[in-house]
């Protein structure tokens, strides 16, 4: 039982690839998640290797390295695309939990309320996964298992979140649907991120979250929006959204709200979500 | 792995200190910072990042110390609010707001608050309050409703108001206050000697359930540094607990049967390193689990299991009053409204666990807790340690939020019997969770009326029937229905009347006290259905209201009636011009917006003070020192609202001295005498009138020593007490008095109990001495497609009859509106579920709005200077208010609390909503 400040990457697989140790970087699950309960195994702590916290990017998108903090997301000068996922990272928990907490952290918990995964899968976000047996990349969607459950095998860290480049006009919403104000998990969530051309939508992906195992994109809704004007999608609003394009979603009941609820929940914020990519749109 | 820190220390610097530091692996931050560093400033709430208390600057920036590695911390610089008070300019300017605007109550989310705040001000100067509401989000807070957090951090670089003289009735800051600003505030967790063994108490994972406990020996044997392991055979008196005569029934260690989830069934005594590393879940248990009977329906079958002996049907007891003739009365009512209505489980969630030490000296043992009623755990003590009073000693601590459930013991027993069997210090902290299982909500109640009214606009008959969820535990479930059909009519005029009420018992936590015993709920059924027979008889929401209110000589439903004092026609009318702008506005919002409505409601309250027909006497104790120094006994419990500051207040003004000479000793059940619990709305009433009397009669004895007349002013100055008479001055020798052994040269001691009368079998008497009144306005935003309900403003009157000190009344009305509005739109304790405070919602900083008080003075004739109580009356109309408020916006009425987005949304499309 022991506590590694890891230094370097390879340091940090080598340590994991021995076995029955944890990754820990922000701590903001990774607490909780114990309770009371004592430590058995090592903790390999991430945040101090170097190039592993940041934002960057190279000639084919984005690099959200995997110590990177929901705060550094924030802070962070980028395209509208990514302002679903900022307001995605504004809304996770609280300042203190924005100020340790990582997105990969919060991909690799895998909770169905994991407020970045809806924004990060509208974004087309691959993962990046590294061993020291080497790299391995995939979607974001292929990643995510189930609750509590990834393709991240034990001696892997997520060393990087890839995002391919969007058009510049690409516009990003987010909206989160909890019972109060700040510290709160959602009933449910819509990210979207729409590009126009000449005030027709060219482009769409939209993601819900909390609405089944996994937030799930929906390919139909998105499909059908291709080609309409901006104009008919505002006007139309929720009556735009029918329940094929929902078939993704298999919502439970729970403390939080029926089954039912959330369905039409979904339906109210993916209509919500697209009109603020429209209107937020300075290239209508 | 070499640089592996099992063994290694990690160095950062402490509020521009370098410290060292040998944390286990993963060790909280917040742990390390508060039991190896002593930084007990940094207050831990919850261990999950959902409270915020624990907040430090690492670095500058904010975080949760219970969510980071200590080891995270190496190199980096960690700031806390002990520190940043000694040296950071925004800290000390907001230690002087905070206490001008009164923005700690009990104090344990400041530093949380103060520490956030400061990282706020370091970027932004001049906050607005929604840039304050973003930085403090993550901090909650249970007592002040946050608005006067808020105005405290955009007021921070401002010039302060000026305090009051400290007479009766101006406002001054919390005589008590400094301490919770700096962090220095010593809490039920902060307190104990760093030596001390640690208890863990084990508790049911089921319901229901038989056990049988393993090879205790052998598992003691397996963990050295494990001293004890009590279990019922350790009690050495009665095995159980309660806080009312004929209802002790909870044990303090189950036998071989347990009844709720959370229940206790040993506690293991050790050495703090070994007991952190513990595994509960290997404790020698084995369990039988059987069906649980989970709410009143369930119990009340009679296939139902019985909880306990001589309760059939698991009814625990019942309420009743009973008036005129209600169902004539209905009959010839031309309009008629039924409804029934169902309310949730709710948890206090004071931001402080429950948390304590004791020490045991071979004679006497010692319990330091935090606690509503210190006398009420010795009497408990009493019984439990088979031991006489004068061995047991309560010293309470900061108590950092109470609201009713600290009135029962929780940890005491555990700690008396450790220090007893140990013969060492012993220290508890219940973790979230448990303190959730295992102490007492709000009840839940399934409630249904019937109320008629006349052409005329005269309530003609009401009868109400509540099932109140009990628990398994008595607790406070025989007051709670005794207390609904005294109150369930409302303050207003029903000649003919009939209330009944069952308190079930379930196999559920204790319900016990909660703001309200039961009140609220009730209130919730009668405010709803008056705004439905408003709506019948085509009247106004509040002309109705004010036509049916009570007044001077008008019998309340018990047959009681008060020659002066009855407030609640005043409230009603103070809100008439928010009333009238109120529904101009909405209105006018409605008539250009589709996708949200806006309504306004209003409802009223009434809460009688103190117990119910029973003796609740308070005592206080005051001494003159030959030094010339005043010194009070204030063992009225101050948990956050501000007894500390008005007892004082009170006394002040009746020994005729500035309240600023006085020296404040207490609580300690050694030299405070008992000034009962902190319940009932009745420290200011019951306890301020002993701390009159006692003020009154150290005047007396002061005068007489110098023969001076009544109206003599008596001047406190550099070690002497002068006299002045007129024109004649005298001053009192005090070196020629002898002092007693207390070292007082006069002292005196003084109760008070407030006159009620016994209720008779219809429940006609005198119940209480005194009621104080209410009267809230909400306007409300729905969100019609999510069901979302969001108040955007409250103006609360509230006749207090005297406010002894204005800004703390405030800060009752808007922490009470704070818990109702939770109570009303998100709070559900669920068994199983919602045992954490991020599963149990309750309001944060960006859910409470601006509220608006109005403070109506209508004395009463029993009150200190007229003074009434408070505490609970602020949270009664809330809820219902806002229920009228979101009918009022979108014609869908909710008759189940919370009123979550899915419940409302729900109502609004049987409402006919798309």
């Amino acid at each position: 039982m022991g506590y590694l400040v890891a230094a370097s990457l390879s340091e940090a697989l080598d340590a994991l690839n021995k076995g029955n140790a944890a990754v820990i970087a922000g701590g903001t699950d990774w607490f909780p998640a114990m309770g009371t309960r004592p430590l058995t195994g090592d903790l390999i702590d991430i945040t101090r290797v170097p190039g592993l916290r940041g934002i960057t990017r190279d000639d084919n998108g984005w690099r959200i390295g995997g110590a990177t903090t929901w705060t550094d997301v924030i802070r962070a000068d980028l395209p509208p695309a990514f302002d679903g996922l900022k307001s995605a990272a504004r809304e996770v928990g609280s300042v203190q939990i924005q100020n340790a907490g990582t997105l990969a952290g919060n991909l690799c918990n895998a909770s169905p309320a994991a407020d970045g995964v809806p924004p990060l899968l509208t974004l087309g976000a691959v993962v990046e996964l590294a061993s020291a047996y080497g790299t391995r990349r995939m979607p974001l969607s292929t990643f995510l298992k189930g609750p509590r459950q990834t393709a991240r095998m034990p001696g892997e860290v997520l060393t990087a979140l890839l995002i391919p480049d969007l058009p510049a006009t690409a516009q990003g919403a987010f909206l989160k649907l909890g019972a109060r104000q700040y510290l709160v998990i959602s009933i449910a969530m819509v990210a979207a991120v729409v590009t126009l051309e000449q005030g027709c939508i060219s482009q769409a992906a939209l993601a819900v979250g909390s609405c089944s195992a996994t937030a799930q994109r929906l390919p139909a809704l998105e499909a059908d929006l291709i080609g309409r004007s901006a104009a008919d999608v505002l006007a139309a609003g929720a009556t735009l959204i029918t329940p094929a394009h929902l078939a993704p979603l298999s919502p439970i009941a729970d403390v939080r709200g029926s089954a039912a609820y959330r369905m039409e929940a979904a339906a109210t914020l993916c209509a919500r979500a697209l009109a603020l990519t429209l209107k937020d749109t300075s290239h209508g | 792995m070499d640089k592996h820190s099992a063994q290694h220390i990690t160095a950062f610097h402490l509020n521009g200190h370098v410290v060292e530091v040998e944390g286990t692996p993963g060790e909280r931050l917040s742990h390390a910072l508060r039991e190896r560093l002593g930084a007990k400033d940094v207050k831990i709430g919850c261990n999950a990042g959902d409270c915020g208390a624990c907040t430090v600057l690492v670095d500058g920036a904010p975080v949760c110390a219970c969510l980071m590695p200590v080891q995270q911390a190496a190199g980096r610089k960690v700031e806390t609010l002990a520190g940043l008070v000694k040296a950071d300019p925004h800290a000390t300017r907001l230690m002087d707001s905070f206490q001008a605007h009164q923005a700690a109550q009990c104090g344990i989310c400041t530093p949380g608050m103060m520490v956030s705040a400061v990282a706020l001000l370091r970027d932004v100067a001049a906050p607005d309050a929604a840039q304050v509401q973003d930085a403090l989000g993550g901090v909650l807070c249970r007592c002040t409703g946050y608005r006067k957090i808020i105005d405290a951090v955009v007021g921070a670089g401002a010039a302060q108001p000026s305090e009051g003289s400290g007479d009766v009735g101006t406002t001054i800051r919390r005589l008590d206050g400094l301490p919770k600003v700096t962090g220095t505030e010593a809490f039920g967790d902060d307190v104990a000697p760093a030596d001390a063994l640690v208890v863990r108490v084990i508790r049911s994972p089921h319901a229901h359930a038989g056990f049988t406990l393993g090879d205790l020996d052998a598992y003691r044997a397996a963990h050295p540094g494990i001293h004890s392991i009590l279990t019922a055979a350790d009690v050495p008196g009665l095995n159980a607990f309660g806080v009312i005569p004929g209802f002790i029934d909870q044990p303090v260690f189950a036998v071989d049967h347990i009844r709720f989830r959370g229940e206790a069934i040993a506690a293991v005594v050790g050495d703090a390193a070994i007991m952190a590393q513990l595994d509960l879940d290997a404790f020698p248990v084995t369990w039988d689990p059987r069906p649980a009977a989970m709410d009143c329906t369930s119990a009340l079958a009679d296939d139902a299991a019985q909880l306990h002996p001589g309760r059939a049907q698991n009814i625990m007891c019942r309420g009743h009053v009973a008036c005129g003739d209600p169902d004539s009365a209905l009959s010839r009512a031309d309009v008629t409204v039924e409804g029934r209505f169902t309310t949730a489980f709710v948890e206090h969630a004071y931001i402080e666990p429950e948390a304590g030490f004791a020490t045991y000296d071979g004679t006497r043992v010692t319990v330091h807790a935090c606690t509503q009623a210190p006398v009420m755990d010795q009497d408990a003590l009493m019984q439990i340690l088979a031991m006489p009073r004068e061995t047991i000693r309560i010293i309470p601590t900061a108590v950092g939020g109470g609201f009713g459930s600290k009135l029962d013991v929780s940890i005491q027993p555990f700690l008396a019997l450790a220090a007893m069997k140990t013969g060492r210090p012993v220290r508890i902290t219940y973790e979230r969770t448990e303190s959730m299982q295992s102490t007492t909500k709000r009840h839940p109640a399934q409630i249904t009326m019937r109320i008629g009214a006349t052409a005329d606009g005269r309530i003609s008959g009401m009868t109400f029937d509540g099932d109140f969820n009990t628990g398994a535990y008595a607790s406070w479930g025989p007051t709670v229905a005794n207390r609904v059909p005294v109150h369930a009519s409302g303050p207003y005029h029903v000649p003919d009347y009939r209330a009944t009420s069952r308190a079930v018992n379930t196999h559920c936590v204790p319900a016990g006290a909660f703001r309200g015993f039961g009140v609220p709920q009730s209130a919730i059924t009668q405010e709803s259905l008056f705004d439905e027979l408003a709506a019948k008889l085509g009247m106004d929401a509040l002309d109705f209201r004010i036509l049916n209110a009570l007044d001077n000589g008008i019998p309340t439903v018990c047959g009681q009636t008060f020659d002066i004092g009855v407030g609640v026609k005043q409230c009603l009318e103070a809100l008439r011009p928010a009333w009238d702008a109120a529904k101009q506005d909405c209105a006018a919002f409605n008539a250009t917006n589709t996708a949200h409505k806006r309504g306004v409601g209003l409802a009223a309250g009434w809460y009688g003070c103190g117990n119910t027909s029973m003796p609740n006497p308070s005592t206080i104790r005051a001494g003159l020192r030959a030094d010339g120094t005043v010194v009070l006994h204030q063992g009225a419990m101050d948990i956050g609202q501000g007894a500390n500051t008005v007892i004082p207040q009170i006394f002040a003004r009746a020994l005729g001295v500035p309240v600023h000479r006085l020296s404040l000793l207490g609580p300690d059940t050694d030299i405070t005498p008992d000034a009962g619990k902190t319940s009932a709305s009745r420290q200011t009433f019951v306890s301020g009138n002993a701390a009159r009397l006692a003020g009154e009669a150290l005047r007396r004895a002061i005068l007489s020593h110098v023969n001076a007349a009544p109206d003599a002013v008596i001047t406190l100055d550099d070690g002497q007490v002068s006299v002045t008479d007129g024109t004649q001055h005298f001053t009192l020798d005090l070196t020629r008095l002898d002092p007693n052994p207390a070292g007082y040269v006069l002292e005196v001691n003084e109760s008070y109990d407030p006159p009620t009368k016994p209720l008779d079998k219809n429940g006609q008497g005198a119940p209480y001495a005194q009621y104080g009144y209410a009267a809230h306005l909400v306007v409300v935003d729905v969100d019609l497609a999510l069901g979302r309900v969001r108040p955007l403003h409250f103006t609360a009157a509230h006749d207090v009859g005297q406010a002894i000190n204005p800004l703390l009344v405030e800060g009752q009305v808007q922490g009470g509106i704070a818990q109702g509005m939770g109570m009303a739109l998100m709070e559900e304790y669920i068994p199983h579920r919602t045992e954490n405070l991020h599963d149990y919602l309750i309001p944060t900083i960006g859910d409470v709005p601006p509220i608006d008080t109005l403070i109506i003075e209508v004395p009463d004739a029993h009150g200190p200077y007229g003074a009434k109580g408070l505490g609970e009356h602020v949270l009664i109309p809330t809820a219902p208010a806002i229920l009228n408020a979101i009918h009022n916006a979108t014609g869908a009425r909710i008759t189940q609390v919370p009123a979550t987005p899915a419940r409302v949304r729900a109502a609004l499309k049987e409402a006919g909503h798309a």
